[in-house]
This record gives C-alpha cells, structure tokens and sequence, in this order.
C-alpha cells in the first residue's frame, strides 16, 4: 500500500519533534521569565500592578490557547508584517505560560506565612529585600514541583501551532498521514513520541512532591 | 498600522456563530457529565477497586495525561477507523472529551478519595456496608466536595481546549470562527469576537459550576 | 526626655476601633509590661510602634524616628526598635547563624566577616554559640525564641518590642527564654512587652500597663498596679475577690 517503513515514518516525526522540544523550552524559559516580572507586579503593594496582572491571568486562562494562537498569528499580521508561524507560535505560548507561571508562583509565595513578612519588616527590609532574601527561597522549594508539572502543559500546547502551519510533532503527523494513508500508525507513533517526552516530566514532578512532603513532615 | 477594523460582518454571520456556540455548549455539556461520571468509576477503580483493574486505568490516565488532545482527537477519528471504529465528526469529539476528561477527573477525585479520615471507611463497614456501597454513600460526596474547585477547574479547561475539535471539521464555535474568516478575509476580528465568545462562556461555566456545587453539597463543611 | 512617645494614638479596623487614644511615654532603660485581656488592643499597639500596622490618628516616635507609613521613614524606625514575635518568625531555610547575619548585611551593608563575628557574640548572648550551625528546625521553641532575640539585638536596635514571647511554648522553656530578657533589662535595655507572665512583669518590670479596650485603664509602678488595683475590671483580671 505504501513505500514507507515504520523506520521512515518514525524517523520523520523524531525529526520534526526536535522543533516541538525546542518550542517548549523557548515557551517555558520565556514564559518563566515573564511570570516572574508578573509575579513581581502581582505580590507588589499598590493597585494597579495587581489588577492588571489579575486581568492578564483572566484572559489568557479564560480563552483557548487556539484562539491566542490565531490572534497572534492575525494581530501581528495588522502591523503588516509577514508573521511567520515560529514567531506567533513563541510569541503566543510565552505569554500564555507567563499567565499559567505566574499563577502557580503566586500561590507559593502566599503560602509562606505571614510571619515571615513581618519579622523580615521588622529587621528593616524593604520589599525587594523580603522577597529576595526571605520569601522566594523558600516559595522557590515548594514551586519546583508544579512548576516541572506545567512544562507537560506546555509541550502538550505546543501540538496546537500546527494549526497556524508551524512544523513540528503534530503537524508532521498530518503530512506523514497523507502521503501514507496509515493514520493508526502514524498517529500512534506520534502520541509515543509525546509520551516520551512529558512522562518523564510528568514523573519527576510527582517524585519531587513526594520528596518535599516527607522533607516537610520533619520539621 | 493603517488597518481598519471591521465588524460589518457580525450582522449576516451571527447565525453561523450562534450555531458553533450551541455545538461548544453540547460538546462541553456532553462531556463534562460523561466524562466526571468516567472520573468516578476510574477514580473507585484505582483507590479501592480490584487488584488487576488498578494499573490498567493508571495506565489510562498516564497516557491521557501524557499526550496532547489534538492527537486523542486524531486517533480517535482517523486512526480508530482502521479497527472498524467509524464515527461522526461530532461523536469522535464526544468521546475524544470525554476520555480526557475522564483522566484528569480520575486524578482530582482520587485525591479527595484518599483524604477522606480513615475512620470513614471503618464506619461504613461496622454498619455492615460493603467497600461499594461505602464508597458510593459514604466517602463520595465529601469526596467530590473536597476537590469540587479543582475538577471546575478541569471542565473549564476541557470546554477551552474543545477548540480543537475545528481540525476535525466538527462545526464548533472556532469552526465557525474559522468558517466566516474564509469568507470575509476579517480573520483577526472573526477570532477576536470568537475568543470574546470563549471568554463569557467560560466565566459563565464557572459560575455555573460554583452554584451546581452549592445545591450538590449545601451547607456541609467539607472535611 | 522620653525614648519612645505615643500620643493620641487610634486605630480602626473598619468599624472597630481596637485603639482609642493610647499615651504612653517611656523613658530609656524602662521595662514596660503590657497586661490585659484578649482583645483589649495590646498587640495591636505593640505592632504599630513597629511599623506593622498604620495608625489612623496620633503619633509615636521613636528616639527622634517618627512613624509615617513609607518606606525611608518605617525603616528608620525599624533600626531603631526590634520585635520579637510569638511565633518566633526564623527563616527556616538559614540556619541560626545566618538567621541573625542577613539583616545586618542586607540591611546595614555590614560586611560578611563582621556581620558572622557579631552573629557570634549574639548567639553567645542568648546561651547557643555551639548552634550557628543548626537549622530552626533542629531547635527546640525556647531555642528558636533565643535566636530571634539574638537576630533582633545584632541590628543594635535601642529598645525592644516583644509579642507573647513565652505564649508559644512549653511551660518548662519558659523560663530559658524569659532568663534571656531579663538579663537584657539589668544591662539597661529599653524594654516593652506584652505578656501573660505576671510574676516575670512584677519581678522586671519598672512599669505595668494594664489596656482594656482599647484604653490605657490603668498605668504605674508593679508594687502598686498587682498589689492595689484600683478599678474593678483590674481587680477581675488579677483574679483579686473582693
């Protein structure tokens, strides 16, 4: 029925799942490094930074990751330039991570208790100081395990940029599909592939909370 | 830029959009009700049912969990037929939600399972209850109580990620999106106004979740 | 000429007001015991000498520092007056030594080297020298309370705030720590407490202050507020009969 081994059709969707590993990483360290300046603006005193970080999360974790997908894709095509799909695809999944992130973050830094705020105010630190010195070495310990966990959201959504015409896993799937009318195959091998690389990151992030829990019973 | 926008459209095409909003809904409906009644029974499965049953639906719940929806959704509907599985667009994006669904919610309602107190179980089964039955009237309320914010939570982000179900042709609100953008060459605004319409179905889906959790577990404090 | 001075001072938490126009004036080198029930705003008061909660109306100053709600100004004033709280407040992740280093260098700009020699000394203060090493976690509650006193003292602050300082532990710690604060009164620490220990507060103290709500309701010397209490409410919380 078809000229392609099992072999050419593995060996044609490992290559495109580098592009899927690589979007992930640049996704997630952007991504990180945009929920940190949010999480900044989110904990920070005042009105304003918290609100609108509040109405970022909202947005992003209110609509589907498609749709920001295509209103990157489109919206950066008003500014007349040619978009190409690698970019809307970053631009995108970095700022949906950073809403995601930056949330999570939040969550750890509110449960450091209280004490920890006023006794470091009373030895004189400013906010930055508090939260370099004191908060965020310890929300950072209890963050590594759900952070971990979300990098699986972020591989899995980076299947979703296949739909603006980005070339990776998911989308080589579709064009080995078509050329080997073996979708059971195919697609199967594509899911593997997925299993592989967010198994792994899945586990860890489960080990990591078990460890933290039985380091947090000896206190 | 020098770009106008254009929302002319939305008069001749909002029959189209009103269309794919009442096939997000039923597709979110469908499998929102299917899918926490699977979290359930995988849920009993894994924490108190039989032995072999218990890495089977571990081994479910992994590779749901561990692949994107988009390939479910593709498995499902282009590679299933292979095995004589044929189905509508609508149905594989049925089912499709409805396995992922089942996953996550079998995850989150496991976690409420397991923190039900201990003596819970040794109640029901000095009253003469077998481990089904103290399961089904004993631990399962409080249960899904406890985790009740969580498994919103997932239902939301199912109904979301039903925006893939467009790829499959099934007629959903981005198909529509889709649909009217192919006509009007308006692609920015079509998907614009879409994920405004996502965005309220959202809100509304969560506050719909949080008063269903008031009339399913009225005035007991979750413990 | 008063160290610390609280004039008028109200605070309001939406519609309950905690403090209802609080005087105190302390002079250096004065132990002050706050006494009084739950709710009668004591903490409150100690935590608004320190900057934790703002005041709606009055003021307090602190050796010249006034209180204002800004940074510069809340951090003058910090410099100047330590707190020690119940709950101890140790950053669990450091271990006691670098507990008691961290402000002095984040905040003083002390150098490493110095900032580690007077950990030292402080710890030696409070009786743990041997523990610069060991993680709160590895202490006991008394202990941890002794490296929150050493932490509070390496910023030289003048006077010291303390919150229930004793209410958090058990009853045979008690007195590792209270030894501790008493040590510091006899070398002329300005002191103010809350506390429950009313032999600790008659036997230190230059002065007791008994709030109830939200007063001052009556003010003076040990001798005289537990021997002679003059109001019935006194009278009641002293558990006297008449």
């Amino acid at each position: 029925m078809s000229d392609f081994t099992t072999w050419d059709i593995l060996r044609n969707l490992l290559l495109a799942a580098r592009w899927t590993v690589l979007l992930s990483l640049v996704s997630f360290i952007g991504g990180g490094i945009v929920g940190a300046l949010l999480l900044f603006a989110r904990t920070a005193k005042g009105k304003a930074g918290p609100a609108f970080v509040k109405t970022y999360v909202e947005l992003f974790q209110g609509t589907p990751l498609l749709m920001q997908l295509f209103l990157a894709f489109f919206g950066l095509g008003l500014f007349g330039i040619d978009v190409p799909a690698w970019l809307a695809a970053s631009v995108a999944l970095i700022l949906w991570s950073a809403a995601f992130l930056t949330e999570i973050w939040r969550g750890c830094v509110e449960s450091i208790a209280r004490g920890q705020w006023e006794a470091s105010a009373s030895l004189g630190m400013g906010y930055v100081q508090q939260m370099r010195h004191v908060v965020l070495p310890q929300a950072l310990r209890i963050a590594v395990p759900p952070t971990v966990g979300f990098s699986v959201q972020v591989v899995k959504g980076t299947a979703l940029t296949s739909i603006i015409g980005f070339v990776e896993l998911s989308k080589a799937g579709t064009v080995v599909t078509n050329a080997t009318f073996e979708p059971f195959k195919v697609y199967g091998l594509v899911a593997l592939i997925y299993f592989c690389l967010c198994w792994p990151l899945s586990k860890s992030s489960q080990i990591l909370e078990r460890k933290l829990n039985v380091a947090h019973r000896n206190h | 830029m020098n770009y106008t926008f254009d929302f002319g459209w939305l008069i001749e095409y909002w029959p189209v959009l009103l269309k794919g909003i009442g096939i997000t809904v039923e597709l979110t409906l469908v499998g929102g009700v299917l899918g926490v009644a699977l979290g359930i029974a995988c849920a009993w499965a894994r924490a108190l049912g039989p032995g072999w049953l218990r890495p089977v639906v571990a081994a479910y719940v992994e590779l749901i969990r561990n692949t994107p929806f988009l390939i479910q959704l593709f498995f499902i509907f282009f590679g299933l037929p292979a095995l004589g599985l044929r189905m509508s667009e609508l149905q594989a994006a049925n089912l499709a939600m409805v396995v992922n669904l089942g996953a996550y919610g079998c995850e989150i309602i496991r976690a409420g399972i397991q923190a039900t107190p201990k003596g819970q179980f040794e109640a029901g089964a000095s009253l003469g209850m077998s481990r089904l039955q103290t399961f089904w009237y004993v631990v399962l309320i409080p249960a899904l109580q406890r985790i009740w914010p969580a498994l919103s939570s997932q239902i939301v982000i199912v109904m979301l990620g039903s925006a893939a179900v467009s790829q499959i042709a099934a007629e959903d609100l981005t198909f529509a999106a889709n649909f009217i953008q192919s006509r009007t060459f308006r692609a920015f605004e079509s998907y614009f106004v879409a994920t405004l319409i996502y965005l309220a179905l959202a809100i509304a889906l969560r506050q719909l979740l949080r008063g269903l959790g008031w009339t399913l577990f009225p005035k007991r404090t979750a413990r | 000429m008063s160290l610390i001075e609280i004039t008028e001072v109200k605070k309001r938490f939406g519609d309950n007001e905690v403090l209802k126009g609080i005087n105190i004036d302390v002079a250096p080198g004065e132990v002050i015991a706050i006494i009084g029930k739950s709710g009668s705003g004591k903490s409150t008061l100690l935590r608004c000498i320190n900057g934790l909660e703002t005041i709606d109306e009055g003021s307090i100053s602190v050796a010249g520092a006034q209180l204002l709600p800004d940074e510069l100004h809340l951090k003058a004033l910090r410099l100047k007056v330590g707190m020690i709280f119940q709950q101890f407040n140790l950053f669990p992740h450091l271990t006691a030594g670098r507990n008691v280093m961290l402000s002095q260098m984040v905040v003083k700009k002390t150098p490493k080297a110095e900032a580690e020699e007077i950990a030292k000394r402080m710890l030696e203060r409070v009786g743990l020298a041997h523990k610069f090493d060991a993680y709160p976690d590895q202490l006991s509650g008394g202990q941890q309370q002794r490296v929150a006193i050493a932490r509070a003292l390496a910023m030289q602050p003048i006077a010291l705030l303390c919150d229930e300082i004793t209410s958090a532990l058990d009853p045979e710690l008690v007195s590792e720590v209270l030894a501790v604060v008493k040590e510091l009164a006899s070398e002329g620490m300005t002191l103010i407490m809350v506390t429950h220990e009313m032999r600790f507060a008659r036997d230190v103290c230059s002065r007791v202050v008994f709030m109830h709500q939200g007063r001052v309701h009556e003010i003076g010397p040990p001798e005289e507020v537990f021997a002679d209490p003059k109001t019935p409410e006194l009278k009641q919380f002293l558990g006297v009969t008449h």
